[in-house]
């Protein structure tokens, strides 16, 4: 242990491989989005852009808590059948005898409730894992299984199609141009990051994932705020789901949601978020998943077929993995 | 070999890690047969020699000649084929399968293929009965208690053809009849020509098992001889490093000057908490230093996380400012205002990847906090000060604290706590791993602290940092406050009598000096 603290280590020069570790995700979307302008046809429209987006938006929206989770060194793999629950619940309201005699209310129950009630689902894993002290994977496994099965219960095992424009303003609305889901996802993103970084709320988060027993010897309330951390998963999930019956005119609880928990940890692990806890990026998150996306799109755009887009994908998350292995102290 | 040879040698053995010198020449004997106790606090090299020992570590230098051979195992599974057999205080051995399978996992019989149950189940009661153990072997290990999973685990170590056992700490789960039949078991091994090193802490129990004793400290072997010829006073000045009559004066950086104490800020009276603690007692006042000593495992911690309501109590009453209290949980002790820096700085203490800024304010944080948004202002004007005042060497303070040195770390740890303003401060060996000059401003500082008003309530293994800095010294042994020292009182010699005759003799007089 050297006595003098490492002050001015790095001093004035720069330091690029630290750069490009720290924003590796980022440099790889801009030399993708460069070489998609110079090769792909028709890349420079607002049309791509805004399929793109509107594809990457729900991925993106659940990644956001999905990042809370892990900021906590915990990880949540019930989102997608959460979402299945709200892309259930919302249609049941609002085709209803009550949400048709009251649409104007049911619509707002069919987007308020649905996602409560994920929120809720969340707040039970989160009081399931510090109750019992399982591990989060575990715990949440729990939710994974019987979410879709509540899901399926609820509606039967049928699909429910429906044309509601009211409602279906959430994925298929735009506001200037811009599709209302990535308004959505923007928003959440951004308070998301504030609230991380300018909260009590989420220093406590970092504080329990950076040392757990650290924290709870300082005062912090740990299991209070893995609780919260869950609900808002839960949240996030309630929303996409929303969003997705939307787009589909439909929802169908065996397929809303399917393997979104592990887009959602792609994301953020290609984002940059360690998986120990105690660091987070949210924006890190939304690159991570706008960086997913662009690949897809890229080697589809130029004739590459689905199945082999996704050895990619699994390349790009196996990449990431290894730069933030490099960018750890020995 | 001929039957006086020593059955181990190891001599000379050095060992760094990463700048720090865990051995130092460090030696050990063990004769074919015999009990050898092997005595240390916290740090003194004990579980590295046995690692180095059994190839969980490399040596850098030094020799090892076992049964007669110069010895290099690769692995403990070599050590163990090589008739060293290691019984850890947590047991490592399946809990889910059977008794008999965990005596023979990885050597199973077979017969045409297949697992050969009837032998593997009779050889494992046979070898059982031998230290009067009659259970069913075809049970999961996880059903006995711990001390029916220690005898396997022996008697794992035996019928691998074990010359040398080695047990650290495994007393310290059981209960008084558990440890008799541990001590027939090591007793017996003795008697088969079985040697043993134990590992332990209770220095009662090694007076009754052990033939003879070694003593390291820092890194080096400070003592051998039979344990008839060392009595205990000697064994703890041993351990301690500490000649009966001469302490060295003022190597410290507490200074003289003992203001006045004020009104109690904690009394304690009768705590049990667990295994470890039977009958503690402290009481600290406004400005005093109240020192808390007693060898490894006496229950120092175990009081001052009672306190702190992060094990509670099992008995006892607590007071804080003349109020009953009982905190079940950290955050209430905090809101009492008291503060708690761990003995473990990495893993009680620091968040590492967080700054300097974000680790002290980690306490005081939800009261810089209106709507749930931090007052980064008044953030940034705290750590200033306490930067300040404290004089923390860091870049800035956004620097991670896990760049930062022992000390400055420990400076931050304390400012954690000082910016919320406690009444009771409880530091947990305050100064281990801070180099000499940030140890000598710690303890200055810690004078300081206590010199403004607030009450300190300070465990510490260094008898210096106990007889210079405190102004009222309790002694636990055992679980048990034996002795109550005004400063004046507080010598090594007297503390070390309190901890060696729990009070009987030296310590009694003290009480209520």
């Amino acid at each position: 242990m050297a006595d003098a603290p490492t002050i001015g280590r790095k001093g004035a020069s720069f330091d690029v491989a630290a750069f490009f570790r720290r924003y590796a995700a980022l440099t790889a979307l801009i030399v993708l989005l460069a070489f998609n302008f110079a090769v792909t046809p028709n890349f420079a429209s607002w049309q791509t852009l805004n399929v793109n987006l509107t594809q990457v938006a729900t991925i993106v929206i659940v990644s956001v808590g999905m990042t809370l989770v892990i900021a906590t060194g915990g990880i949540d793999l019930s989102v997608g059948s959460l979402m299945a629950i709200s892309g259930a619940l919302a249609p049941m309201i609002f085709l209803s005898s009550f949400g048709l005699s009251y649409p104007a209310l049911g619509n707002a129950l069919a987007f308020v409730a649905p996602v409560a009630i994920a929120g809720m689902f969340g707040l039970f894993n989160g009081w399931f894992i510090t109750r019992f002290r399982v591990q989060p994977i575990v715990g949440t496994l729990v939710m994974f299984i019987a979410g879709r099965g509540i899901g399926q219960v609820l509606t039967n095992g049928n699909l429910q199609a429906f044309k509601n424009p009211t409602f279906q303003f959430i994925g298929l609305g735009r506001v200037f141009g811009v599709p209302c889901q990535v308004i959505i996802m923007l928003a959440l993103v951004a308070a998301a990051a504030w609230t991380l970084r300018s909260t009590l709320f989420g220093r406590q988060i970092l504080s329990v994932g950076g040392n757990e027993r650290a924290a709870w010897l300082s005062g912090v309330p740990v299991a209070s705020v893995k609780r919260w951390v869950y609900a808002i998963s839960g949240l996030c999930a309630g929303i996409a789901g929303l969003v997705v019956v939307s787009i589909n005119s439909s929802s169908d609880a065996n397929l809303v949601g399917l393997g979104m928990e592990l887009d959602a940890i792609a994301a953020v692990a290609v984002g940059g978020t360690p998986f120990t806890g105690g660091q987070a990026t949210v924006v890190g998150s939304l690159i991570g998943a706008l960086l997913i996306q662009l690949v897809r799109y890229t080697l589809l755009a130029n004739g590459v077929p689905d199945a082999a887009a996704l050895v990619v994908k699994g390349a790009i998350i196996a990449g990431a993995v290894w730069s933030q292995q490099r960018g750890k102290p020995t | 070999m001929s039957p006086t040879d020593p059955l181990l040698v190891m001599r000379d053995v050095n060992k760094r890690f990463q700048g720090v010198q865990a051995l130092s020449a460090a030696s050990l004997e063990v004769e074919p047969g015999e009990i050898m106790a092997l005595v240390g606090e916290n740090g003194a090299g004990k579980s590295t020699m046995i690692k180095v020992l059994t190839g969980a570590y490399r040596r850098d230098s030094g020799s090892i000649v076992f049964g007669g051979e110069p010895v290099d195992f690769a692995s403990p599974q070599h050590a163990q084929h090589g008739g060293i057999s290691p019984i850890y205080q947590e047991i490592n051995l399946v809990p889910f399968r059977s008794v008999a399978e965990n005596i023979f996992l990885g050597r199973e019989y077979r017969r045409y293929g297949l697992l050969d149950w009837g032998r593997m189940n009779a050889e494992a009661a046979d070898l059982l009965r031998r230290f009067a153990v009659e259970i069913d072997v075809r049970r999961p290990l996880m059903d006995f208690s711990t001390a029916i999973q220690q005898m396997v685990a022996i008697a794992r170590a035996v019928s691998f053809k074990a010359r040398l056992v080695i047990m650290d700490e495994p007393t310290s789960s059981l209960d008084e009849r558990e440890v008799s039949v541990l001590f027939d078991v090591m007793r017996r091994l003795r008697a088969e020509g079985v040697a043993v090193i134990f590992i332990s802490h209770r220095l009662d129990e090694l007076y009754q098992v052990c033939d003879r004793v070694t003593v390291m400290r820092d890194g080096r072997t400070v003592m051998a001889g039979r344990m008839g010829d060392v009595d205990k006073l000697h064994l703890i000045a041993a351990m301690l490093g500490r000649d009966l009559e001469t302490v060295r004066a003022h190597s410290t950086g507490f200074s003289g000057a003992h203001a006045a104490a004020g009104e109690v800020v904690l009394s304690a009276e009768g705590l049990q908490i667990g295994r470890k603690v039977r009958d503690a007692r402290v009481e600290v006042r406004e400005r005093q230093i109240v020192g808390l000593a007693g060898l490894l495992g006496s229950g120092r911690t175990e009081v001052a996380r009672a306190i702190f309501g992060a094990d509670p109590a099992d008995a006892g009453t607590i007071e804080l400012g003349g109020r009953a209290v009982s905190p079940r949980e950290p955050a209430e002790a905090i809101a009492l205002g008291v503060g708690y820096c761990s003995e473990d700085r990495k893993a009680d203490g620091i968040v590492p990847d967080m700054s300097v800024r974000e680790n002290m304010t980690l306490g005081i944080l939800p009261r810089l906090t209106s709507m749930g948004i931090v007052d980064e202002a008044r953030q940034r004007e705290i750590v200033d000060r306490f930067m300040k005042r404290l004089a923390i060497k860091a870049s800035s303070a956004e620097q991670k604290i896990r760049e930062l040195s022992g000390g400055n770390q420990q400076k931050v740890l304390l400012a954690r706590w000082l910016c919320t303003d406690p009444k009771l401060l409880i530091l947990d060996e305050p100064t281990r791993g801070i180099d000499v000059g940030a140890k000598a401003e710690i303890q200055a500082l810690i004078r300081e602290l206590a010199d403004q008003g607030l009450g300190v309530l300070m465990i510490s293994s260094e008898l210096e940092e106990i007889t210079e800095g405190a102004d009222r010294v309790f002694v636990l042994s055992d679980g048990r406050t034996v002795a109550d020292l005004p400063h004046a009182e507080a010598s090594a010699a007297a503390i070390m009598a309190a901890m060696a005759h729990g009070g009987a003799e030296a310590g009694e007089e003290a009480v209520n000096g």
